[in-house]
């Protein structure tokens, strides 16, 4: 039997920030380990986006030896505080597990999030060296998933790497987007100070395309640049209304409560959640806004999405966890138009239902409206979670710099390396949205690609 | 980033000299910063009122409204701001079309002066139009005497210059002779009152809209403003919009939403220090 994952109650968790998964016990983990057949050819690893040797680590980690397993683990991940967390390995190593087929997959996310618990509570972390010191400087842009762990791989292959972040404090989505109750931030900032550790230096308050440009960075004597900015630019409905006060992207929206602490007294920044709430999507940034709002104390939070629940693109635990804390579902329900009070204060949310069709590109069923169907939402807020795209800072602050039609940054699928020579993309920036890890896997191919550039530039 | 001079220009209005090379080195006219001034404040947008590239400082103006803009005008010389990012925004684009009309009002006329430097430098006529509530409240008027080829002034109370509103000046400037661009900055209903003005005029204008902000990267999107038919984000696509086509009523109620917070802030920040 896979163990179960202790957790605060929902009643209970509704009502605070407090992060919602206990976390096992070390026979917890013993025992969870042990389930493991030891695969000669593993699909697990297959299934990681970073190949980290899953069998490796839970051997070790069923004999009894969390420390080492977490030194197996920091082979290929340099953050599974993190990665144990928020990774979808439904998708990826648990739903490659064989034990999986017949039953329930051995808990793979839980148990690597175990061993780096475990190894920070009790203060014996592995320490990483990096293999040689190399004169050379290496940029990273950006201080999220992608950039830290190509800041993290550079710096073990000995350059010297500076991470720039725009915001005040670093992690990127990590730290603005991810809430506490899933993710929190004291964790994010030892796994980001294990990092620096390494000796990558982390300079926050520069906008690269605007406080420096990318030959800035060249002449300042950086041999090769990595953008690993993410899809920043928030996705809007393009409805009338929408614009309305109380209107909310989810990146705003979760940036003041989770960046700016608006929900603790004792900082500045204000938000408004009001009684009602509306989130428009269903995916794992639409939950996390929904069960954020719920925190802040609306009395009602739903969910509106077009589709229906099979096509919810969000990951089945989060669903759970968002309908066990109250979470209502509208499903079908296509935001049409919002409409406002006399202060230009959003009221109601109008929706068109909807029936599906034929699988479309995705697929998923296409979605597709009932005529003359409408209904109304009352909503003080809405919270809009669509999607991102392309943040058009650095991207129009460089000349040179191809771009695909949606606007990502065109890289050479071989080597990521951008249409500027030593200039390398990865992440979402590239992709368009994705995950954590996916961003973090990414962000390590183009670690060797840089270091492989770099020493055939030695080399000539 | 350290302050090596502050100014106290106006009753609640302060001027701060800041050291910051990077962002001196880059800064444009119509360009902000975010600022931070302690670990938990909020991210502030400030525009940059002037900059000086041989000595990497630039200049920030900041009116004590919010809990947030006070204490800032209670930091001195020799304190630092947390955090300063910057430059931000799309610089003015600025080029030589002949008569330029400078309006600005209240706290306007700081990011008004390098964009009036600039337009001058680059040889436009520069007729400027400075208002504010009453004398004590006009700032900065030496320096903007000093790139404008004609000044106007004038106080809501009379207490110098036109006794009334700029646009009052605006209309009979413009009735008196052919100009070819308006810059104004300044209150929302000010610039609302001149983009209406020279829209009857047919003289192209350009505002510089002060929307709120959070990350001012294109992130958050809490800036957005109705531009014609579409929506902008003022922090990417802005600071600086064809006043046309600005949405003004929108932006008003925007920019007021979270007004019952901030009075609440500011009560409980009175009584916590027993004033």
């Amino acid at each position: 039997m896979r163990q179960a994952m202790p957790k605060q109650a929902a009643e209970e968790r509704a009502q605070n920030f407090a992060e919602v998964a206990l976390g096992y016990t070390l026979e917890q983990a013993i025992a969870e380990a042990n389930r493991c057949l030891q695969c000669k050819r593993p699909l697990c690893v297959e299934g990681c986006p970073v190949h980290i040797d899953i069998p490796g680590f839970l051997k070790l980690l069923a004999e009894g030896n969390p420390i080492p397993a977490l030194a197996k683990i920091k082979e290929q991940n340099s953050l599974p505080a993190i990665c144990g967390r928020v990774c979808p390995q439904e998708n990826q190593c648990e739903g490659r597990c064989v034990v999986g087929i017949k039953g329930d997959p051995i808990a793979i996310g839980n148990l690597e999030r175990f061993v780096a618990d475990y190894a920070r509570e009790v203060g014996q972390e592995p320490v990483l060296t990096p293999a040689q010191s190399l004169d050379k400087k290496v940029a990273v842009i950006g201080s999220g998933p992608a950039g830290l762990a190509a800041a993290a791989d550079l710096a073990q292959f000995g350059y010297q790497v500076t991470v720039f972040e725009s915001l005040h404090a670093a992690g990127g989505v990590l730290r603005y987007g991810i809430p506490e109750f899933r993710l929190p931030k004291d964790i994010v900032q030892h796994e980001i100070d294990a990092i620096s550790e390494l000796g990558v230096e982390i300079v926050t308050n520069h906008l690269i395309g605007q406080t420096l440009t990318l030959d800035d960075l060249f002449e300042a004597g950086y041999s090769a640049i990595f953008i690993g900015t993410g899809a920043g630019l928030p996705n809007f409905l393009n409805i009338p209304g929408e614009n309305l006060n109380g209107v909310y992207s989810a990146n705003e929206f979760l940036t003041r409560v989770n960046l700016m602490k608006a929900y603790l007294p004792e900082y500045d920044t204000p938000i408004k959640v009001g009684q009602k709430v509306a989130v428009v999507g269903a995916g794992n940034v639409a939950m996390d806004a929904a069960r954020t709002a719920k925190r802040l104390g609306a009395e009602e939070v739903r969910i509106v999405y077009r589709r229906s629940r099979q096509e919810m693109p969000a990951r089945l635990e989060e669903i759970e966890n968002a309908e066990e804390e109250g979470i209502l579902f509208s499903l079908l329900t296509n935001p049409v138009e919002m409409i406002g009070d006399e202060s230009n204060t959003v009221k109601v949310l109008r929706c068109q239902r909807m029936t599906l069709g034929e699988p479309d590109q995705s697929g998923r069923r296409n979605p597709v409206p009932v005529p003359n169907e409408y209904i109304d939402l009352s909503a003080d807020t809405v919270i809009v979670a669509i999607g991102q795209g392309p943040n058009p800072v650095l991207l129009r602050g460089t000349e040179g710099l191809a771009l695909t039609e949606r606007g990502y940054i065109k890289v050479n699928d071989e080597n990521l390396m951008t249409s500027i020579p030593g200039v390398f993309a990865a992440g979402d920036i590239v992709t368009g949205a994705a995950t954590v890890i996916q961003a973090m896997g990414a962000g390590r191919k183009a670690a060797s690609a840089i270091h492989a550039y770099l020493l055939e530039q030695e080399g000539n | 980033m350290r302050i090596v001079e502050k100014r106290i220009l106006a009753k609640g209005i302060c001027l701060f000299v800041i050291e910051a090379p990077l962002i001196a080195k880059k800064a444009e006219p119509g360009q902000f910063v975010i600022v931070r001034h302690k670990e938990n404040g909020e991210r502030i947008p400030l525009t940059i009122a002037d900059y000086n590239r041989d000595q990497g400082t630039i200049t920030l103006v900041c009116h004590g409204i919010g809990k947030s803009t006070q204490e800032i005008n209670q930091l001195n010389q020799g304190d630092s701001f947390l955090d300063v990012l910057g430059p931000l925004g799309l610089a003015m684009p600025i080029e030589k079309v002949g008569k330029v009309l400078c309006v600005a009002g209240g706290l306007g006329v700081a990011p008004m002066y390098p964009i009036t430097r600039i337009l001058k430098a680059a040889g436009n006529h520069i007729i400027s139009i400075i208002g504010a509530r009453s004398q004590e409240m006009l700032i900065m008027t030496e320096e903007m005497e000093a790139v404008s080829n004609q000044i106007h002034y004038c106080t809501d109370d009379g207490s110098f210059g036109h006794h009334g509103f700029v646009t009052d000046v605006l209309s009979q400037v413009l009735q008196e002779q052919e100009i070819d661009l308006v810059v104004a900055i300044g209150p929302l209903p000010m610039m609302a009152a001149v983009a209406k003005i020279t829209k009857e005029f047919a003289v192209p204008t350009q505002v510089s809209l002060n929307a709120l902000m959070v990350d001012g990267t294109g992130m958050c999107g809490g800036c957005r403003v109705t531009i014609g038919e579409k929506t902008k984000f003022a922090c990417v696509d802005g600071p600086v919009f064809d006043a046309h086509q600005v949405n003004f009523a929108e932006l008003l109620s925007r920019q007021n939403f979270y007004r019952d917070q901030e009075q609440a802030a500011l009560h409980q920040c009175r009584i916590g220090v027993g004033r």
